[in-house]
């Protein structure tokens, strides 16, 4: 436990480190990559709650990552074309302030997470991964055919929202805010993990009539958590959206929500570090495998294949040995 | 009305296609008293327990719990209401400490599963009761051990604790005993007779020294139907029980 404690701190001190380096060198670009790492951290964390510690695995959280990216579209469309959503049965305006932007997206995602979870999990294992990607894939094909805010061409936006005191078109003022967030989610992360709830959610992963002999429904339980889980990757989706002040359908993918398993399985399923990990060497890779060849991917794949033959933990699970029972 | 039954089965049956797993069975739990099931392997011990905890609907029939008709209610909701049960298979969370495993009955006892924030192993109130379960059954030394390092007997030992952190107003267990070896099995013994003063105990035994030690009364099982129930006198004697089922071992 020692050592993966160190190791996290390790990790969190190396996210920090190469964009401040990349600052004081006055290289832009890097503080992008960076920051683009942190928020698919962000949502890597939000689904390592449901697929690690709940062994929730969803093959839809694109469908939330989509929704915060939407939150953020929507609203900030109508704020810099000065018209508001609806006048009926009362006048919304749109907004270009982060953290209400932020908080619709958490309640959007999470009311969404809700309704698919309450669905879904009356299903486990295989059918549960196929559920989860069908009701991604209706909210993909729905945002497509959605002429309002922009169908398949997506939505641009033209300046990136505002934080209060904060210049967020500043690289390096944008990813303080994002590796703020990463790090109270983190935070937060960890306190579900070690409160009654997470320990209620690890039993009713490992062993569903356990957790039910002791009065504990799994049901209720893995709801709840796969509803913080939609929100956090809804918040990260989101700060995605304004990374790149353009959303478009293609976060509801499924590649999207793919793209965030494989952040877990090459950090480390169920590892509270995993997902920022896995998602800083994606990035890494994608820049520099990306830079040599279009078909970056294939060599990504055999990195991630040697993973899971030779790495059992990932990653993580590599570098420090199989997860200690935490007393 | 002191002596009203603590949990009653009537007229409880369940099938399975073709095979008839428990035929109107009707069995009381009374106060105080260790209630012995047995039955040759296959005679529907464990169908009825599940039938018992609600993780097995029944198609007819009735299970009261403290008066109350609980056949409606599913495994959660009875583990809720006051049965503790522990399984014939050991059934525990494999990645937790045993300490931690204790915790997850407490926790259930308390009704604390969506508790958010607070960390669950400082919380001193579950915690100790986790711990003083596990010293009721002699694992104190092995909290901090791995549920998957334990031996079987071991783990037989950490169901039980389990369910006394539930503080239930009923047991129901299905072979305490196996897997615990000559002097484990003798503790366990002893730590059951006096467990009746707390909740009555149902209990399923293949062990049958502990057995006609230990129940006050004795249902015998055979093909899903109850064929005599009374105490281990009544029962040892029956003609019918010692072709059944003792005969075999007694003479």
């Amino acid at each position: 436990m020692r050592r993966e404690h160190r190791l996290n701190a390790l990790i969190l001190a190396l996210v920090l480190a190469v964009p401040l380096w990349a600052w004081a060198t006055n290289e832009p670009f890097t503080i992008t990559l960076a920051t683009r790492a942190v928020i698919f951290a962000i949502a890597g964390v939000g689904l390592n709650l449901a697929l690690g510690t709940g062994g929730l695995v969803s093959l839809g959280h694109a469908a939330f990552f989509g929704i915060g990216g939407y939150a953020m579209g929507i609203l900030a469309s109508h704020a810099q074309t000065y018209t508001p959503l609806f006048e009926w049965p009362f006048l919304l305006e749109g907004t270009k302030s982060m953290p209400v932007i932020w908080l619709v997206a958490i309640l959007a995602s999470a009311l969404t997470a809700l309704l698919i979870g309450a669905l879904s999990l009356r299903t486990s294992g295989v059918y549960f991964i196929m559920i989860t990607l069908a009701f991604g894939q209706m909210f993909y094909y729905f945002m497509i055919s959605w002429p309002a805010y922009g169908g398949e061409d997506g939505l641009s936006i033209y300046l990136r929202n505002s934080f209060p005191g904060l210049n967020t078109l500043d690289p390096i003022q944008f990813f303080a805010l994002t590796f703020a967030l990463l790090c109270a989610v983190l935070y937060l992360v960890t306190r579900l993990r070690a409160s009654a709830f997470g320990l209620a959610l690890a039993a009713a992963r490992q062993n569903p009539a356990r957790a039910r002999a002791v009065g504990i429904d799994p049901y209720r339980v893995q709801l709840l958590a796969f509803t913080i889980s939609g929100a956090i990757t809804g918040l990260a989706g989101a700060l995605f959206a304004d990374l790149n002040r353009f959303v478009s359908p293609t976060m509801f993918s499924w590649h999207t929500s793919g793209e965030l398993i494989v952040f877990i399985i090459l950090g480390g399923v169920g590892r509270l570090m995993g997902p920022v990990l896995g998602a800083a060497l994606y990035v890494v890779l994608e820049h520099s495998l990306g830079g040599m060849s279009d078909y970056w991917q294939i060599y990504f794949g055999a990195i991630l294949l040697g993973v899971v033959l030779f790495a059992r933990g990932g990653l993580i699970g590599l570098l420090v040995g199989r997860e200690a029972a935490h007393d | 009305m002191t002596d009203a039954p603590v949990l009653e089965l009537r007229g409880i049956s369940r099938r399975f296609g073709a095979v008839v797993a428990s035929n109107d069975v009707s069995l009381e739990l009374r106060p105080g008293e260790i209630h012995a099931l047995i039955g040759p392997n296959g005679a529907g011990k464990s169908t009825l327990i599940a039938q018992i905890a609600g993780t097995l609907a029944s198609d007819a029939g009735k299970v009261l719990f403290e008066g109350r008709d609980v056949t409606g209610l599913d495994a959660v909701a009875r583990a809720r209401a006051g049965l503790g049960r522990t399984f014939q298979i050991s059934s525990l969370a494999m990645e937790f400490t045993v300490l931690q495993n204790a915790v997850l009955g407490a926790v259930g006892q308390a009704g604390a599963g969506f508790s958010l924030l607070r960390p669950v192993m400082r919380n001193r109130v579950l915690v100790e009761a986790a711990e003083a379960a596990l010293a009721e059954v002699g694992l104190a030394e092995f909290r901090a051990l791995r549920t998957d390092e334990l031996s079987h007997g071991q783990r037989r030992q950490l169901e039980v604790a389990v369910a006394l952190t539930l503080r239930p107003r009923a047991f129901l267990m299905d072979e305490p005993m196996a897997g615990l070896g000559m002097e484990g099995s003798a503790a366990m013994t002893g730590f059951l007779d006096t467990l009746r003063q707390r909740a009555p105990i149902l209990l399923v035994e293949h062990d049958m020294d502990a057995v006609f030690r230990l129940a006050d009364r004795i249902s015998v099982l055979v093909y899903g139907e109850i064929i005599a129930t009374g105490s281990p006198d009544e029962i040892r004697a029956d003609a019918a029980v010692r072709h059944a089922y003792l005969g075999e071992e007694t003479t």
